[in-house]
C-alpha cells in the first residue's frame, strides 16, 4: 500500500504541513497543501481509481504526466493529469470509467 | 519482372482496382514507394457521403457507391475471417445543419435536388434533429438527415482490400519508388521502371494520391492532380455523445471551391474508438506539411457552433493529408486518350474512401472489356471540362 | 539584446538560461511543471518546506545557486505550469505555451518568438511491457522517484525494483528513504554487459568524478541497507488480484531472454520498473531538427541542431545523466546568446567525457531482443488503448505490415490519450518498423500536449506572435 512519510518522523525535517480539503466522487478526503491530487489519493493508500474500457484499474504508473493513466475529472474538466494538478482547497475530483458495462 | 497489370500506388485506391482486376484474372503487381496504406488513405478520414455531392456525375458515383459498401463491407469479412480486424463499416446517417438563417433554405433546396436524383433525405424540424443529436446546439437554423451516409476505418478498409487482392493472386511491392516509364521503339508505354527493376506491364494505373501529377510526369504525361492540404482534430475518448456525421452545410461551398485560400467546415463524427474526429480544413498550399495553428483554431471554432459541450474536451492529436485534387472536382478514371497503356484511377479529393470501391469496379470493367456499372465517358481525362488543364501539345 | 527562448527547466534548462543571462541576452523560460529542477531536482512544493530537504538530492546547492540566480536575475523569465503545446515554423518558429494549471480549461494563450530556442526538454523512462505491468501497484521506476522526491510519497511498503540501468540505484535510494523495504533490484544485464560498457575505461568513470562518486555513494548504501542487487533478472510478471500482490522474478540470458525453470516469486505491493529513457522530441521535430538514428536530437559540438537558432541540450540529445545535461546547457545557453566559443571550453570538454558515459550506459544496460519471450497472447502492450500482444501481432502479420502507421491505425495501439509515449518504441519494436521512414516513427506529435477546443478556438489571429513580451 501507498503512504506518505510522516511529517513528524521524517528525517528531512519538514514544517508542520497545512491542510486543505477535496472531494473524490463525494467523499470529503483531506490533503496537504501543494500535494497533487494523485499525491493525496496516494497518501490515502488508494493506488487505483480510473476504470479503462476493459474494466480494468488504474492509478499513477509514470508519475510525470506523460503515461495519461492517472487521469480525473477535476471541478467538471475531464483528463485532468491527477499526478500533475495541484490540489486546491476545494476541488471537486470524480474518477473516471470508461468501461462498457458502465452505463452513468 | 512481367504483369498484365502495374499499379503505382498502394492507398486505397490503387487497393480497390488491385483486387478488381485481380479477381477479374489479370496478373497484377502494386508497387508503392513507401509502405501500403501509410499515405493519403491513412491521414483523412472515413466519411462516405451522398448528402455533400451536387447533382451531377460524382453523386451518380457516389449513390453507387453507397449501393456497393454494404456488400463490399461483408464480401471482405467474410473472406478474410475473424483474425483480421473488421473495416468498421457503419451506415451511421449524416445530419447536415444550417447554423444561420440565410443557410436554410438553400440547405433545403439543395436536398431537394439531390432527392430527386435518388438521394434519400428528410428534412427536419429542428426538436426532430435534437432528437437525433441531442448535444446539438439548439440554434441551429435548419437540419435534414440523410440516411445513406456511412462510415468506414480508411487504413483497415485499405489493408483489407490489399489483403483480398493478395489472395486473388496479386503482389504488393512496398518501399518501390517509380522512377520512369519502359517504353518501347515506338514509344508504346510497356511498364515501369522501379529504382530496382523494370517491370513490364500491359496497362500502367497510376493511382498515387495526390502525387499522380508527379507521377504521370515522370511517365512523360501531363496531368492536373494537385494537393489540397487538409487537418484534422481527434479529441480524447468519451462517452458516445454524437451519432451521426454531423457537419454544417458551409462544407459544400468548401468542398466546391477552387478557392486557394484556407477553408474549413467542420464534420463531426465518433468512432468506435470513442474519440470524435473533427475535420477538416481546406487549403492549396502545395506540399507543404507544417502546422497553422490558425487552422486549428478555425476548425475547434466551427465544430463548438454545432456542439457546444466539446469546448471543455481535449484535443489530443492533429494531423493532416493532402486531397489528391482536380480542377474540375471530378476524378480521373480510365484509359488516357493520348497515351495507349496509361490508366489512371486518382483525383478523389475528399471522397477517395467513399469511392474507391466503384472506382476499382469502373477499372476492372474497363480494363477487361466488361460492361461497366456506370457511363464511365465523365471520368475519363478527355472530358471537356479538363481540356484547359492539359497542355495542348499532348503528353511529352 | 538577444532574446533566448528555453523550454524546460530542468538541469540542462537551468544551465543554459543563466549561461545566456551571463553572455547577455535575455531569457525565457518555459517548463510545464510546478516548478524549477525537472526531473532530478523535482523536490516538495513551496508549501512543504522542509529544513533538511538537501539529504533528498545530490548537487542540491548547485540546483539552489541555479534557482536564486533565475530568480533574482532580472533578464531570466522563468514561466512555471507553463505547458508548450505546439511549435510553428511557417514564418520563424513560434512557440505556443499555455499558462495556468496543468490540463484545466481556460489557460492563458502566450505564442512566443525568440532570437534563439534551447530545447532542454529531457526524457521519461520507457518500461518494457510484461504480464501484469498494468496492475495498480506497478510503477515506473521514475514515478516512485518522482513521487519519493516531490510527494514524500512511498509508492508501497514492499518493493521491487527493475530493469536496466544505473537509475535502479538511485531509485531504490528513495524508495528506502521514503521508508519501504526494497527487497531488491533486479537489473537485466549480465556482468559481460556490464563489463563491457563499464570496465573498459573505468579511469573515464572516475574523470567523470561526480558520477564516480554518485555511484559509489548508491552502492555504500546498498550495502548498508543490505539491499540485494542481482544481474541478468528481470520482474517476468506481476501478479494480484486488482492489484499488484506478487513479482516474479527469473533469470535472464545474454539477449534478456528468461532462463524457464529459474522463476522466483516474492510478495511485493509495488513494482518498480523501468529500462532505460525515451527522450521527448515533440517539440525538436515539430522544430524540424534532425533526429539521429540513435533517436536524440542531433547535435554538433556547440550543442546546434540541424536548424539555425536552434540548440538543444540534456537527455534529448542523449542519456548522460546530469552532469552532462549541466555542461550541455551551459554549452547551448552562452552560444545561443551569442556568446563567444573561447569562453566555454571546459564545458565542452566535459560534454565530450559525459557523451562517453552515455555510451557505456547503451552498451551495458541497452535493451536486448529476448525480452519478448516474457510476453503472453493476452499481454497489454498499449496500456491506453489495451492492445494485447498477441493481437498486435495478429494484425500485423494478417495485414503483412512492418510500418508503423497502418499497425497503429488497425490494432490503435498509439493511437490513445499518451499518444504512443508510452507504448511507441515497444511497438515499433515488435513490428520490424524503421524508425528513420516517416510513417514508422513513433515520435512525431504535432500537438505537444492535450489541449482543450475551447482554448484552441479562442486563439484568434489577434494573438499573433508577441515578439519580445513576457
Ligand atoms: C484531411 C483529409 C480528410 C479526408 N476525409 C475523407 C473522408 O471523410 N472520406 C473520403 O472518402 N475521403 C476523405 N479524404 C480523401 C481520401 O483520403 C483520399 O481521396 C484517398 O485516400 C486517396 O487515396 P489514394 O489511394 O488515391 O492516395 P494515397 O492513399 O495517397 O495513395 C497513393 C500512394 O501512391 C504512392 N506513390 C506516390 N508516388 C509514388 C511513386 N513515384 N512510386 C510509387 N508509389 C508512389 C504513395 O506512397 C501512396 O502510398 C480525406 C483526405 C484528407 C487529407
Ligand atoms: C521521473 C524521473 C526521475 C529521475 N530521477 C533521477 C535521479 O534521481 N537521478 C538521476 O541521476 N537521474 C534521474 N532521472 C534522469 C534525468 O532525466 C536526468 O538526470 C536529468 O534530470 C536530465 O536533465 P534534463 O535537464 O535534460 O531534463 P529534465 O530534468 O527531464 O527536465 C526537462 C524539463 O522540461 C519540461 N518539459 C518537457 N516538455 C515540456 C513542454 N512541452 N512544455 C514545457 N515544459 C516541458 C519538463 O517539465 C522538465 O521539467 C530521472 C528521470 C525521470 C524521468
Amino acid at each position: 500500500m501507498s503512504s506518505i512519510v510522516p511529517f513528524e518522523s521524517d528525517p528531512i525535517r519538514p514544517a508542520e504541513p497545512r491542510c486543505l480539503t477535496i472531494s473524490v466522487d463525494g467523499e470529503r478526503i483531506e490533503g496537504l497543501r501543494g500535494q497533487s491530487i494523485a499525491g493525496i489519493l496516494l497518501a490515502q493508500g488508494r493506488t487505483a481509481w480510473r476504470t479503462t474500457v476493459a474494466g480494468r484499474e488504474r492509478g499513477v504508473f509514470c508519475g510525470i504526466g506523460v503515461c495519461f493513466d492517472c487521469v480525473g475529472t477535476v471541478n467538471g474538466e475531464s483528463d485532468v493529469r491527477l499526478c500533475l494538478r495541484r490540489a486546491r482547497d476545494g476541488d471537486t475530483v470524480e474518477t473516471q470509467d470508461d468501461s462498457e458495462e458502465d452505463t452513468r | 519482372m512481367r504483369t498484365d497489370v502495374v499499379i503505382v500506388g498502394a492507398g486505397i485506391i490503387g487497393a480497390a482496382c488491385a483486387r478488381e482486376a485481380a479477381r477479374a484474372g489479370l496478373s497484377v503487381t502494386v508497387v508503392d514507394r513507401g509502405a501500403a496504406a501509410s499515405a493519403t488513405s491513412a491521414r483523412g478520414e472515413g466519411n462516405l457521403l451522398v448528402s455533400d455531392k451536387a447533382p451531377g456525375p460524382e453523386l451518380d458515383l457516389a449513390l453507387l457507391a453507397a449501393d456497393h459498401w454494404p456488400g463490399l463491407a461483408a464480401e471482405l469479412a467474410d473472406e478474410l475471417g475473424g483474425a483480421f480486424p473488421d473495416i468498421e463499416y457503419q451506415r451511421k446517417g449524416g445530419v447536415v445543419v444550417a447554423t444561420t438563417p440565410e443557410g436554410a433554405e438553400p440547405l433545403r433546396a439543395f436536398a431537394r435536388r439531390q432527392t430527386e436524383l435518388g438521394v434519400e433525405a428528410a428534412d427536419l424540424s429542428v426538436p426532430e434533429a435534437l432528437e437525433l443529436e441531442p448535444h446539438l446546439d439548439p440554434a441551429v437554423a435548419a437540419a435534414v438527415h440523410y440516411p445513406q451516409d456511412a462510415q468506414v476505418q480508411p487504413v483497415i478498409a485499405t489493408e483489407a482490400l490489399l489483403a483480398s487482392a493478395r489472395r486473388a493472386g496479386a503482389k504488393i511491392l512496398p518501399h518501390s519508388e517509380v522512377v520512369g516509364p519502359v517504353r518501347d521503339r515506338n514509344g508504346r508505354l510497356g511498364g515501369v521502371r522501379t529504382a530496382a527493376e523494370a517491370i513490364s506491364a500491359g496497362a500502367v494505373l497510376v493511382a498515387a494520391g495526390p502525387w499522380s501529377g508527379e507521377v504521370a510526369r515522370t511517365l512523360g504525361a501531363d496531368l492536373p492532380v494537385r494537393p489540397r492540404r487538409g487537418m484534422v482534430l481527434v479529441t480524447s475518448r468519451m462517452r458516445q455523445r454524437v451519432f451521426h456525421k454531423v457537419y454544417d452545410a458551409d462544407y459544400f461551398g468548401a468542398t466546391q471551391s477552387s478557392d486557394e485560400g484556407l477553408q474549413t467546415s467542420s464534420v463531426i463524427e465518433s468512432t468506435p474508438g470513442g474519440t470524435v474526429l473533427i475535420g477538416s480544413s481546406r487549403q492549396q498550399i502545395g506540399f507543404d506539411d507544417r502546422l497553422r495553428v490558425e487552422v486549428l483554431a478555425r476548425i475547434a471554432r466551427k465544430a463548438l457552433r454545432l456542439f457546444p459541450f466539446l469546448e471543455t474536451t481535449s484535443a489530443i492529436r492533429a494531423y493532416g493529408g493532402f486531397r489528391p485534387y482536380v480542377p474540375d472536382h471530378l476524378p480521373v478514371i480510365g484509359e488516357d486518350h493520348r497515351d495507349p497503356g496509361l490508366w489512371y484511377a486518382t483525383g478523389h479529393e475528399g471522397a477517395g474512401i467513399g469511392l474507391a470501391g466503384v472506382t476499382g469496379a469502373l477499372i476492372g470493367a474497363q480494363l477487361t472489356g466488361a460492361e461497366p456499372a456506370l457511363d464511365p465517358r465523365p471520368f475519363q481525362l478527355s472530358r471537356p471540362s479538363l481540356a484547359a488543364h492539359l497542355s495542348p501539345g499532348g503528353p511529352t | 539584446m538577444k532574446h533566448v527562448l528555453v523550454i524546460g527547466a530542468g538541469p540542462a534548462g537551468l544551465t543554459a538560461a543563466v549561461a545566456a543571462a551571463d553572455a547577455g541576452a535575455r531569457v525565457t523560460v518555459l517548463d510545464s511543471g510546478t516548478g524549477p529542477g525537472g526531473q532530478y531536482w523535482r523536490h516538495l512544493p513551496p508549501e512543504r518546506p522542509s529544513r533538511r530537504e538537501a539529504r533528498l538530492h545530490h548537487g542540491w546547492s548547485e540546483f539552489e545557486r541555479l534557482r536564486e540566480r533565475t530568480e533574482r536575475d532580472g533578464s531570466i523569465d522563468v514561466v512555471t505550469e507553463a505547458q508548450a503545446w505546439a511549435i510553428e515554423t511557417t514564418g520563424g518558429a513560434t512557440v505556443h505555451a499555455l499558462i495556468g494549471p496543468s490540463d484545466a480549461a481556460g489557460r492563458e494563450a502566450l505564442a512566443l518568438e525568440a532570437d534563439s530556442l534551447v530545447f532542454a526538454t529531457g526524457a521519461h523512462d520507457r518500461t518494457l511491457p510484461f504480464p501484469g505491468w498494468n496492475l495498480p501497484g506497478v510503477f515506473s521506476a521514475g514515478a516512485a522517484q518522482a513521487l519519493a522526491k516531490g510527494e514524500r510519497i512511498a509508492v508501497g511498503r514492499r518493493a521491487v525494483v527493475a530493469g536496466a540501468g544505473p537509475f535502479l540505484l538511485p531509485v531504490a535510494q528513495s524508495l528506502t528513504a521514503t521508508g519501504s523495504t526494497v527487497l531488491g533490484v533486479y537489473e537485466a544485464a549480465r556482468t559481460p554487459a556490464l563489463a563491457k560498457g563499464w570496465l573498459p575505461r573505468p579511469w573515464r568513470l572516475l574523470s567523470s568524478a561526480r558520477k564516480g562518486g554518485e555511484l559509489a555513494g548508491y552502492l555504500a548504501h546498498h550495502l548498508r541497507h543490505r539491499v540485494p542487487y542481482r544481474l541478468g533478472r528481470a520482474v517476468v510478471e506481476a501478479r494480484g488480484d486488482g492489484r499488484v500482490e506478487e513479482a516474479v522474478i527469473a533469470r535472464l540470458d545474454a539477449d534478456w531472454s528468461p532462463i524457464p525453470g529459474t522463476e522466483l516469486t516474492v510478495a511485493a505491493d509495488a513494482v518498480c520498473v523501468s529500462h532505460g529513457f525515451t527522450p521527448r522530441l515533440e517539440l525538436p521535430i515539430a522544430a524540424g531538427c534532425e533526429i539521429g538514428p540513435d533517436r536524440f536530437v542531433t547535435v554538433d559540438d556547440d550543442q546546434r541542431t540541424s536548424v539555425d537558432g536552434v540548440w538543444a541540450a540534456g537527455e534529448i540529445t542523449g542519456i548522460g545523466g546530469v552532469d552532462a545535461a549541466l555542461a550541455e546547457g551551459r554549452v547551448a545557453g552562452h552560444l545561443a546568446a551569442g556568446g563567444d566559443r573561447s569562453a566555454i571550453g571546459p564545458a565542452r570538454r566535459r560534454r565530450r567525457a559525459s557523451a562517453d558515459f552515455a555510451r557505456r550506459i547503451e552498451a551495458a544496460h541497452g535493451v536486448r531482443p529476448g525480452w519478448t519471450a516474457w510476453m503472453r497472447e493476452d499481454t497489454v502492450v498499449c496500456r491506453c488503448e489495451e492492445v494485447a500482444y498477441g493481437a498486435l501481432l495478429g494484425t500485423a502479420a494478417a495485414t503483412e505490415q512492418g510500418s508503423l502507421r497502418s499497425v497503429k491505425l488497425t490494432t490503435r495501439a498509439g493511437l490513445g490519450i499518451c499518444q504512443a509515449r508510452m507504448c511507441g518504441r515497444t511497438v515499433e519494436e515488435l513490428t520490424g518498423a524503421d524508425p528513420s521512414r516517416a510513417a514508422d516513427t513513433s515520435d512525431r506529435r504535432p500537438l505537444a500536449a492535450p489541449v482543450r477546443l475551447g482554448d484552441l478556438a479562442g486563439l484568434s489571429s489577434k494573438d499573433d506572435p508577441q515578439k519580445g513580451e513576457h
